[in-house]
């Protein structure tokens, strides 16, 4: 059965950046949110150590600082006049998010608690500056129930566990809605829209250790590719330090923040080899790369893949009030008391750099010249605005939402009162349904969860935190015959209600074609840049590379584009911490 | 190690009631009971249904009964199972799909509460200040991810559905000890109902539920204090 909604804002995705966009959306067009899980699922809610902003709460800050700091992180290759302009929002979104009741830590004369955060710096780089405010380490649980709250509040319209499979384009290039599959009833909805917000958030799950929830499988980038929108910088994925060893989840950088250290086999504190100045509080691709480096040297603990996170020192007080998922993590996971034992951590897939191209009001890119087509917006981690470039700072995952969410429900609101509705294209559902229909009655020979584990396993060892041109290019020919095989499966549930089983056929669908672009984007670029570290190009070559990486499929082949990289402020310069 | 998986199936496209699907999974100790259903899923038998997301607490989707107890699939491991896992969905839910039930009159009586910080009053520059006392006031009760372990687990609500549950009742009290919000009397007053605060028998088994290790029923006491004797200020 199809059924057809009307909606002049639909927003898909219900994380930070898809609440706060509706939020702002709602206010001046006839909203409705799709996420395919509920609201509250969404994997913001495991942000935890803070929202950065120079606030000044506790000692001077700037936002010009955190702007600099942002930008040196990404390793130059952000855009400076972006960076700017969501350090300056910041503060005052901070101050929106408390005004909106959610819960901050206090400072002792009652205003927002702030701590440090890898790469925060005061005064251009001279020395860590508490500028990450939170609330306990459950920031973004956080930061998620109360724009919910505010949703429910202001009446927002949801459709929870709607999983969208097709975006529409008008004939003269417009978007015009999406089709999205209702799992619970295996129904397919027609949604028609004048201005549309993808808000999906990342695709962690394309590699084997990653602190990245299930659903978090790219459907929002990989639509936008299959319509001809390229993807922005998909060579840029950050690894972050301290995954819980083995299993990829994530202990906060705010353990660091607090005055963790991290420790080799020797007890040695590593860091300060790699980073005199910031030691365990530099960037995470510093930090990511010298545990790898470590590793490597044989300085694993017991010779493993993994090192020491101590916050023995630090205190029983301190580990089970500001750290208390973290700890809580590791006495569930590991049966280990942080007050009392080091951790065991490994670098671990955490968050796209990349995604769908956009300027800083949301709107999509549809090319490197930067054209935009009209009615469609992102916000969140599935954008590339960029304000990340090459490598995030811990903490701007959040400042980037809740920024760029309000402004693209900002510009979808204008959008829509400016516009008239444009016309949905001849064929909407037909070709998903034709599509579902086939993957059900295929008895193909492949198993969706070989080829995935296949695929992560592939990308962790050859697209991962180190890349040669040997390992990606194999890395892309195995990926392109793992996409064969996708096609080539068999789907066990052919029911209607809640089959996640073709769902997650349809996921890994969407995670190849990704990973991919990813490993495209990464073979081309011949040098070493934040993230992106090839050891067989390991200088960073700003004569050649500072530009913005735009991957689009043409004729079911890879085509590489680019774009300057916006320098306005900072000029490049050598990046130590 | 080897170990016998009871998952109670229903489909609701072939089956007129539920039944106990048996499935051996070969895991590790600190395998994940989700892990557990994972390998029966997507190995064994593809219809098998569940939600999961995070993985790790957060996110509560995969709230299910194991071995009698209410729990997240994701925080309980195997070495804690014994030989058999007997896994079934939340009680007194309406049913959808093997381990998957209809959340919409949880989250119905979650919204009821009006959860959500009420207060027009802005300062005209800044955040409003709040002392750490304050903050801490109403810490434990930010922690819920809204999983519905605990309501489930309370025999007052199976024997009503219609009760509001300790779920709601901590999200309310999220917001009624909040010293930022003006709205406590309106939440008081849809506690007070018939169905509110009152059917909580104190019998602690929310308690015992919650992942997120939320002293539950002693804020439904709160609550309950609140309403008798007013708010202190």
């Amino acid at each position: 059965m199809i059924h057809t909604h009307r909606f002049e804002t639909v927003v898909v995705g219900a994380g930070g950046a898809g609440l706060m966009a509706a939020l702002y959306a709602s206010q001046g067009s006839d909203t409705a949110v799709l996420t395919k899980l509920y609201p509250t699922r969404s994997h913001t809610g495991t942000a935890q150590g803070g929202i950065g902003a120079a606030l000044g709460n506790l000692e001077e800050d700037r936002a010009e600082w955190h702007t600099f700091d942002t930008i040196k992180g990404s390793d130059y290759l952000a855009d400076q006049d972006a960076v700017d302009l969501m350090c300056q929002e910041a503060v005052d979104v901070i101050y929106e998010l408390e005004h909106m009741g959610l819960p901050f830590d206090r400072t002792p004369e009652g205003k927002i608690a702030q701590r440090p955060f890898g790469g925060h710096t005061s005064n251009f780089g001279e020395k860590p500056v508490r500028r990450a405010c939170h609330a306990a380490d459950r920031t973004g649980h956080m930061i998620l129930q109360t724009l919910y709250q505010q949703c429910i509040a202001r009446n927002v319209r949801f459709f929870d566990e709607f999983h969208v499979l097709d975006l529409l384009l008008s004939a003269d290039g417009r978007a015009t809605g999406v089709v999205a599959y209702e799992i619970d009833s295996g129904d397919l909805h027609v949604f028609h829209g004048k201005a549309l917000i993808f808000a999906t958030g990342g695709f962690g799950r394309m590699w084997e250790i990653t602190s990245n929830a299930h659903s978090l499988t790219g459907d929002g980038p990989a639509i936008a590719l299959h319509k001809g929108i390229p993807l922005e910088d998909m060579e840029f994925f950050q690894f972050h330090p301290t995954g819980i060893y083995k299993m990829g989840i994530l202990i906060t950088e705010g353990v660091r923040g607090e005055g963790g250290i991290l420790r080799n086999r020797d007890g040695e504190r590593f860091m300060e080899r790699y980073a005199p100045n910031l030691k365990d509080l530099a960037s995470r691709d510093v930090v990511s790369r010298a545990i790898y480096l470590e590793v490597r040297d044989n300085k694993g603990i017991d010779g493993g893949r993994y090192v020491h996170l101590d916050a023995t020192h630090l205190g029983r007080q301190v580990v089970e009030t500001k750290l208390a998922d973290s700890a809580e993590f590791c006495k569930t996971y590991l049966g280990i008391d942080p007050a009392v034992d080091p951790m065991p951590v490994q670098p671990t897939a955490h968050y796209a750099m990349g995604g769908i191209p956009t300027n800083v009001d949301g709107e999509v890119q549809t090319n490197a010249q930067g054209d935009v087509m009209p009615g469609f917006y992102a916000a969140g981690e599935v954008a590339c605005v960029s304000v990340h470039g090459a490598n995030r700072l811990g903490t701007n995952s959040l400042v980037d939402l809740v920024v760029f969410g309000k402004r693209a429900g900002k510009a979808a609101a204008a959008y829509c009162q400016q516009n008239d509705w444009a016309e949905l294209p001849a064929e909407t559902w037909e070709p998903t349904q034709a599509m579902l229909q086939h993957m059900l009655g295929n008895e193909g020979q492949n198993n969706v969860a070989d080829l995935r584990t296949e695929m992560q396993t592939l990308m962790m060892d050859k697209v991962g935190v180190f890349r040669t041109e040997e390992g990606i290019q194999s890395a892309l020919n195995l990926i392109r015959e793992l996409q064969e095989s996708a096609q080539d499966i068999t789907v066990m549930d052919k029911g209607k209600r809640f089959n996640t089983d073709i769902l997650e056929a349809i996921e890994l669908q969407n995670l190849l074609d990704l990973a991919e672009v990813t490993a495209a984007s990464a073979l081309a670029r011949t040098e070493s840049r934040g993230a992106h570290s090839r050891e067989d190009h390991k200088a960073r070559d700003d004569e050649n590379w500072l530009t913005h990486t735009y991957a689009s499929k043409v004729d079911g082949k890879v085509s590489l584009d680019y774009a300057p990289v916006n320098i306005t402020i900072h000029h490049p310069m050598e990046r130590t911490y | 190690m080897r170990i016998q998986m009871r998952i109670r199936r229903f489909n609701p496209e072939a089956d007129s009631k539920p039944w106990w699907g048996e499935y051996w999974v070969d895991v590790e100790g600190s395998d994940r009971v989700l892990d557990a259903l994972h390998q029966v899923k997507w190995y064994q038998d593809g219809t098998l249904t569940l939600r999961r997301s995070c993985a790790h607490g957060i996110c509560g989707s995969d709230a299910m009964v194991i071995n009698g107890r209410n729990a997240l699939a994701c925080k309980v491991l195997m070495q804690d199972v014994g030989d058999v896992c007997q896994v079934e969905p939340l009680r007194s839910m309406p049913l959808i799909k093997d381990l998957v039930v209809d959340m919409e009159p949880f989250f119905a009586k979650y919204r009821a509460v009006l959860p959500y910080l009420i207060n027009d009053d802005l300062p005209a520059a800044g955040e409003r200040y709040q002392s750490q006392e304050a903050r801490a006031r109403y810490d434990d009760t930010t922690k819920c991810i809204l999983c519905a372990a605990c309501t489930t687990s309370c025999p007052s609500f199976w024997a009503n559905e219609d009760y509001i549950g300790p779920a709601a009742i901590v999200q309310a009290h999220r917001f009624i000890f909040d010293d930022r919000d003006a709205a406590a009397d309106l939440r008081l007053r849809v506690l007070n109902d018939a169905d509110g605060v009152w059917r909580c028998r104190t019998v602690f088994n929310c308690v015992q539920a919650c992942p997120r290790e939320i002293d539950v029923t002693r804020a439904i006491g709160e609550v309950k204090l609140a309403l008798m004797n007013g708010l202190e200020d």
